[in-house]
């Protein structure tokens, strides 16, 4: 007997909220894509938000739609969602939060990533640096968001926390280029053999 | 050498990726090197990233394989490459809910947490709380409490988070932690301040005296993250608004002091937070206003934003406090940031003056093509509150939105263009026609099936009762020849409202209804051979009943009744009055400015409130047999809010009897109440039948327990009644933590206030919408007429709002609102009164010193005219 308010009047009163629940899980999701618009990154901490891989791609390919080509704007509202963003070359950086989100707080996630990515890329921050360290790409993102929960914002800190050696940092690019073919070779070589 | 080549050609091209052809079952094959030995730290963290970025792909892994690499991962832990043992903590967290067994690596992980390396220690820590569950926990709590206090922060901040996050698993445990989090607050590192501060109200939200203990300490102590001070002004503005604290209160101060904050993160939260509070003064409002007019010249577009979203929110409540920004958001009209610049025009169509909205619209007309959806609908909403404020510039507008309906754009979008037009022909009559032929024009060539139909409805409503209603006709016919069957059915019924309306058009509609009668869909034919004969018969009774003023019961109610009267099998007629009588929806206000809403889907319509207690009631087997539920009065408050129980009522009338409905909430943690129930002491010849009392009623559950009362029968005019009531029970003391109750208890009881049972639950709320046709339909066989003087009331206004509270019927043909400037205004109300008999009243009003008010009233049964007026009187 406790459902005496009609389901359409509890969503329209939710929707109607002004302040925000006091809370620490300020952002819903943060996402790189790449400039045509492929998921590189992307981590979703409200699980409600979009539970199936095809809402999430959804949703990264209308915010990439409404976004890419204003790449200088920074902000947008899209689905409901506040979308802080940012683009360097060939890479797009989103944050999200709620409707009703301190948006310079997703700002502060945004720039805080923008920034550790740019020191441990060594300012290279373009998508083939990116995906040779993506494993340092995914431990700050890490060390920045906890479960939706702003973990660290100094991105000095970051870098700290997480330590990582640019993979090849001082060998020549060639060298890097030679290595990883030689490795792509071993992991051919590999697979035919199990096959 | 050739694939040499050729991989290095694939290298140095753009679409490079050295993850783009990734396998997931060559990916596994090369996990086995993790078993090797001596571990290869190189190789294994480049298949770690793999596997994580294929997850992250939305790639499946089968439980056995994720298994199997989970359990080759935990290898890893040998080697001390620090990046590797990273990893494996991310693939940890990343495999926790796919994997088996995952608490295998929980010694490594306690380890690691209370080891040398700092660096290990805090990842270690979130890592090992996401893979711990209720029963685990308990054995890690030691460690987790040292490590809240530990003085690296990285460490502190790791475990505050981790223990947030447990809080919806095993609240009672984390609730131990109070005492460490409360030191952790006092950390000098500003996230460990700001994750122990959240940590700390999480665990105390439903205890409002704790909450405030804790505002007035930290408010007092000065923390120094920006972060946690945005958290003291949510914390603090929820407070203020749920103990309904005055301005004055020392939370208000503090919020208004972070305005003056170092951080514009911080000033913006606490600026957003005063502007939303409820009745704010302008005053007050201000210094909020103030500095949100300095952000709108920020270089940061965030920034920009957030002020001109949050200036946008004031304008709908003070348009007034927004005027000194004005200039600020002109220059933000050519922002480059569309959304900004949507934003800045809106906001200055609610703040600007008369003169300045033929510059704005131009402005907007310029780059609406350029915004997106959500935007459009949004300055679409500026338009329509607009049309409201100045009803002389409807042209303007009308002439603006008709170029928008021509342009593209999704549903949401017309639909939101096509309501404000509906709007604005509402308000002002002389743009009818105009509006009209705009519609007209866009259902010629609409995608939408909705808009179709609810155009042609309106068409339907209003065209016949224009000058020259035979230009409709033409734009309704083509609907029946060229569009879907939803849309050919709601032309047939718009064509015969004209038939019935006009009866010079009557022949020609008679001959295209018979062109409809050889439709290829059946409610097509159905509805055009209907309304052929009840047009036929030329009787204007019929029209009102069948043709202009349609069925007025609730739909839910009507498939119920019907499927129940084919299961009975009964010579009987099946009687339309034994259905309840649908709600009429209160109109809504939408000057909200609510992208968020635009988004969603149009709601269906679900079952109505009165439906859903209908469906409660039924469930009772002392209320079966009272036949259908007439009407469901709203909730009325027996206690003041904040008291021990709080108990409110719903009267729920039938046809002979009523129900009253007592929502009630225990507020007391240390109470159980058992067998509550509320007694009643009629005042009138009215009898309490029945009590079903709530079995239990525990702290903060809220329960519910009825009464039924019989209506007097041997005097039908006794419609209003007051109960004294009082809440009885047994109580019995339990323990606030557990809720278990004491054996024994002691009866107490309760005073309520008093509830009132008025002439207006007796009516049910039904729109007539052609007024005029239900009058004549309902006939003068039993009119009565009376003459008041409302000495109290100053406005018309005023008094008509009070008759259609008092009374409870629905006012009809808009006759609600009071056109400014008139001194008399006729005021028409319909309604059913209990038992199916139709009311009728036309309430005439002048203002003179006072309101004069003469009453008539039509209904089908002479009581029920007795009663109206008897209670008006």
């Amino acid at each position: 007997m406790t459902a005496q308010t009609c389901p359409r009047q509890h969503q329209r009163t939710t929707m109607e909220i002004a302040s925000l629940e006091p809370s620490l899980y300020t952002v819903k999701a943060v996402f790189i894509l790449d400039n045509d618009g492929n998921r590189l990154l992307s981590k979703y901490y409200d699980t409600e938000l979009y539970p199936s891989m095809k809402e999430q791609k959804n949703f990264e390919k209308n915010v990439f739609n409404k976004t890419h080509k204003a790449d200088t704007d920074e902000i947008a509202f899209v689905e409901g969602m506040t979308i802080v963003y940012k683009c360097s070359i060939d890479l797009f950086f989103y944050v999200v939060g709620s409707a009703q989100e301190n948006e310079l707080m997703l700002m502060a996630v945004l720039n805080c990533l923008f920034e550790s990515l740019g020191q441990i890329l060594r300012k290279n921050v373009e998508r083939r640096c990116l995906l040779d360290n993506m494993d340092g790409v995914f431990l700050v993102v890490d060390e920045i968001i906890d479960g939706g929960v702003i973990l660290e914002s100094d991105p000095q800190q970051v870098i700290q926390k997480v330590n990582y050696r640019l993979d090849g940092s001082e060998q020549a690019y060639g060298l890097g280029l030679f290595d990883y073919i030689v490795g792509n070779i071993d992991e051919q070589t590999d697979r035919s053999q199990c096959a | 050498m050739s694939l040499f080549v050729e991989q290095i050609c694939q290298l140095l091209g753009s679409g490079s990726n050295p993850f783009q052809h990734l396998e997931k079952s060559a990916v596994l094959q090369e996990a086995r090197i993790f078993n090797e030995t001596p571990i290869n730290p190189r190789r294994c963290l480049h298949i770690l990233t793999k596997i994580i970025y294929l997850l992250n792909q939305g790639e499946h892994f089968g439980t056995m394989e994720a298994t199997e690499a989970f359990f080759a991962m935990t290898r890893l832990f040998q080697s001390n490459d620090q990046t590797l043992r990273r990893m494996c903590y991310l693939t940890i967290k990343e495999m926790a809910n796919i994997s088996e067994d995952v608490i295998i690596v929980t010694s490594s992980l306690t380890k690691d947490m209370t080891g040398k390396e700092d660096v290990y220690r805090g990842p270690a820590i979130r890592a090992l709380c996401r893979i711990t569950d209720t029963t685990m926990l308990q054995a890690i709590e030691r460690y987790m409490k040292q490590a809240i206090v530990d003085k690296v922060p990285s460490v502190s901040s790791s475990a505050l988070v981790s223990s947030l996050h447990m809080v919806k698993m095993s609240y009672d445990v984390v609730k131990r932690w109070v005492n460490e989090a409360q030191e952790a607050a006092s950390s000098d590192n500003i996230m460990v301040q700001y994750h122990a501060l959240g940590l700390l109200y999480h665990l105390r939200k439903n205890d409002r005296l704790a909450v405030s203990k804790m505002l007035n300490k930290f408010t007092k102590s000065g923390l120094k993250s920006p972060f946690a001070y945005c958290m003291l002004i949510r914390i603090a503005s929820k407070l203020l608004e749920e103990t309904e604290a005055g301005h004055d209160s020392p939370l208000f101060d503090f919020i208004e002091s972070c305005l003056r904050n170092k951080h514009e993160m911080v000033v913006y939260e606490a600026a957003s937070a005063i502007v939303h509070m409820p009745n704010c003064t302008a005053r007050e409002l201000a210094p909020a206003v103030s500095v949100l007019q300095l952000f709108c010249s920020s270089p940061k577009a965030a920034l920009r934003y957030a002020a001109v979203r949050t200036l946008n929110k004031v304008a709908m409540k003070h348009p007034s406090a927004v005027t000194a920004c004005n200039l600020d958001l002109e220059n933000l009209i050519t922002d480059s940031n569309r959304s900004i610049a949507t934003l800045a025009i809106t906001t200055l169509l609610k703040t600007g003056s008369e003169s300045s909205v033929d510059r704005l619209m131009k402005q907007i007309s310029s780059f609406v093509s350029e915004i997106s959806d959500e935007f459009k609908v949004v300055v679409v909403q500026a338009i329509s509150a607009l049309c409201q404020k100045y009803p002389r510039k409807h042209s303007v507008m009308m002439n603006f939105l008709s170029n928008m309906l021509r342009d593209d754009g999704g549903f949401e979008y017309k639909r939101a263009i096509v309501d404000c037009i509906i709007s604005i022909i509402e308000e002002n009559p002389e743009s009818k026609e105009t509006g009209l032929a705009h519609l007209c024009e866009f259902i010629e060539d609409c995608e939408h099936t909705v808009l179709a139909t609810k155009i042609l409805h309106l068409l339907g409503k209003e065209g016949p009762r224009t000058p020259s209603p035979s230009k409709y006709i033409r734009f309704i016919f083509n609907r029946v020849v060229l569009e879907s069957e939803a849309v050919r059915a709601a032309a047939v019924s718009a064509l015969a409202k004209f038939g019935a309306q006009n009866d010079d058009l009557l022949p020609s509609v008679l001959v295209l209804m018979q062109r409809c009668m050889m439709d290829s869909d059946d409610e097509v034919r159905d509805r055009a051979t209907f309304y052929m004969n009840v047009l036929q018969q030329k009787q204007k009774a019929l029209n009102a009943a069948y043709i202009f003023n349609g069925l007025s019961v609730s739909v839910p109610g009507l498939e119920k009744s019907l499927h129940q009267y084919t299961l009975e099998p009964t010579e009987k007629p099946f009687d339309m009055k034994s259905v309840p009588l649908a709600n009429t929806p209160i109109t809504e206000q939408k000057t909200e400015f609510a992208p968020v809403a635009t988004s969603k889907l149009p709601e269906k319509p679900g079952p109505t409130r009165q439906d859903i207690y209908q469906e409660q009631l039924a469930a009772i087997p002392e209320f079966q047999g009272l036949g259908s539920l007439f009407k469901t009065s709203e909730a009325v408050q027996l206690t003041e809010a904040e008291t021990e129980y709080v108990v409110r009522c719903v009267k729920h009338t039938f046809a002979r009897h009523m129900v009253f409905q007592f929502d009630c909430t225990n507020t007391l943690n240390d109470q159980l109440l058992q067998k509550v129930m509320v007694q009643m002491e009629p005042s009138e010849a009215y009898e309490v039948l029945h009590y079903v009392p709530a079995a239990n009623l525990p702290y903060s559950q809220p329960g519910s327990c009825y009464s039924l009362v019989r209506l007097p029968e041997d005097d039908p005019t006794a419609v209003s009644c007051t109960f004294s009531c009082t809440l009885k029970y047994l109580v019995k003391d339990c323990d606030p933590n557990t809720g278990e109750p004491d054996d024994d208890g002691y009866d107490d009881e309760y005073v309520l206030e008093d509830l009132e049972v008025t002439v207006a639950d007796h009516i049910q709320k039904v729109l007539k919408p052609n007024f005029a046709a239900a009058w004549d339909e309902v006939g003068d066989d039993f009119e009565k007429e009376e003459t008041f003087a409302l000495a109290s009331v100053r406005t018309l206004d005023e008094a008509v709002g009070n008759i259609i509270s008092f009374l409870g019927m629905q006012p009809c043909e808009r006759s609600d609102k009071v056109p400014e400037n008139k001194n008399s205004h006729i005021l028409f109300l319909a309604g059913v009164f209990r038992g199916g008999h139709d009311v009728l009243v036309r309430s005439r009003l002048a203002l003179a010193d006072g309101v004069t008010m003469q009453v008539t009233v039509r209904s089908s049964d002479e009581t029920v005219v007795d009663i109206i007026l008897a209670s008006v009187g």
